[in-house]
């Protein structure tokens, strides 16, 4: 595998039917590929969102990340897209998995797709993740400290979400779960909270809590990057995929 | 962690931003990631004209302390000016 790719703005079709914007990416070489859904933080799809997917197609994969701003925001910088999104009280969870459905349908419709399409989503986008594969015909999904999946959000919360307890037993792939010790949101007891839950429903998980390593430890331009914890997890990511996408 | 608490609030202003000066009306605040501030939390501010679109944006990432220190000073001189209304 040479790593050669290429990487463009596409469209895809989201929820409800809206045309939305997408960066997606691609391995030149010819094969048959497996496709990788990367969803976006609470930022946006910035920089480091579109430097993950095209990692991941580096890697082999087909990646796409769904702008999940672009109703709010069409064409807007990403930190003024966040915050447009943010004013107006965030993603609905219906809406954003009818936006990943459109992102998955996407790489399965590439001429050379295996059909198997993954899911991956940091901090807010990691609960968004475990949702999507609660509902969407996914065979992977990673959730890099997501917040919420257990545990109650705030009183007063601003934006209209709740955890994804009830959902869980319809979670329909295997769930890797990558965690900082010193995270609050999730914290160590919520993660222990969900890796039971998994277990009590027969859910295929694996999970693991990094010390000396807190929330949004995979940023390389945040002072929150461990390059310990990140490097390790990287490499599991690529392992899991292996197995579930890849065999 | 994501905090995602945010206030909003609506405003009536001026600020300047990429476009040059524009008319705010709406702020949103929240404690949580900066776009561009080197620390993993700031107090943020936007200042917003929703009307004109997501780019009539007045943006601030303050650590906390520098937050605390213009919010007391932002009431501490409305306090003091007799010119300034109460609320």
């Amino acid at each position: 595998m040479d790593e050669a790719i290429r990487a463009e703005v596409v469209e895809v079709t989201g929820h409800g039917g809206d045309r939305i914007q997408a960066y997606f990416a691609a391995p030149l070489e010819s094969g048959s590929r497996p496709g990788m859904v990367v969803i976006h933080h609470m930022p946006g799809l910035d920089r480091q969102t579109k430097e993950t997917v095209r990692r991941f197609a580096a890697q082999g994969y087909f990646a796409i990340s769904p702008n999940l701003y672009w109703r709010e925001a069409p064409g807007a910088d990403p930190d003024d897209a966040a915050a447009a999104a943010r004013a107006r009280g965030g993603v609905p969870d219906e809406r954003l998995v009818g936006d990943v459905a459109g992102a998955a349908d996407f790489l399965r419709g590439r001429p050379s797709a295996s059909g198997k399409v993954g899911v991956i989503g940091y901090c807010s986008g990691g609960r968004q993740a475990v949702l999507a594969a609660c509902h969407l015909p996914l065979q992977a999904a990673v959730d890099c400290y997501g917040a919420f999946v257990v545990g109650e959000p705030p009183e007063g919360f601003p934006i209209a979400i709740r955890n994804l307890k009830d959902q869980l037993p319809d979670l329909v792939c295997p769930l890797l779960g990558l965690f900082g010790e010193e995270d609050q949101h999730p914290s160590p007891a919520e993660t222990k909270e969900l890796d039971a839950l998994l277990s009590s429903h027969g859910k295929e998980h694996e999970f693991t809590t990094y010390p000396g390593a807190g929330h949004a430890f995979f940023a390389v331009d945040r002072p929150s990057y461990r390059p310990e914890a990140a490097v390790d997890g990287w490499g599991r990511i690529f392992a899991f995929l292996g197995r579930t996408l890849e065999g | 962690m994501c905090t995602y608490l945010t206030k909003h609030l609506e405003m009536d202003g001026s600020g300047k931003g990429a476009a040059g000066w524009i008319r705010v009306t709406a702020a949103s605040v929240y404690f949580d990631h900066p776009a561009h501030a080197p620390a993993d939390h700031t107090l943020n501010v936007d200042l917003l004209n929703p009307d004109l679109g997501p780019t009539a944006r007045v943006a601030l990432e303050l650590e906390p302390r520098s937050a605390r220190q213009l919010a007391e000073a932002i009431l501490e001189l409305l306090s003091a000016d007799p010119a300034a209304p109460a609320a």
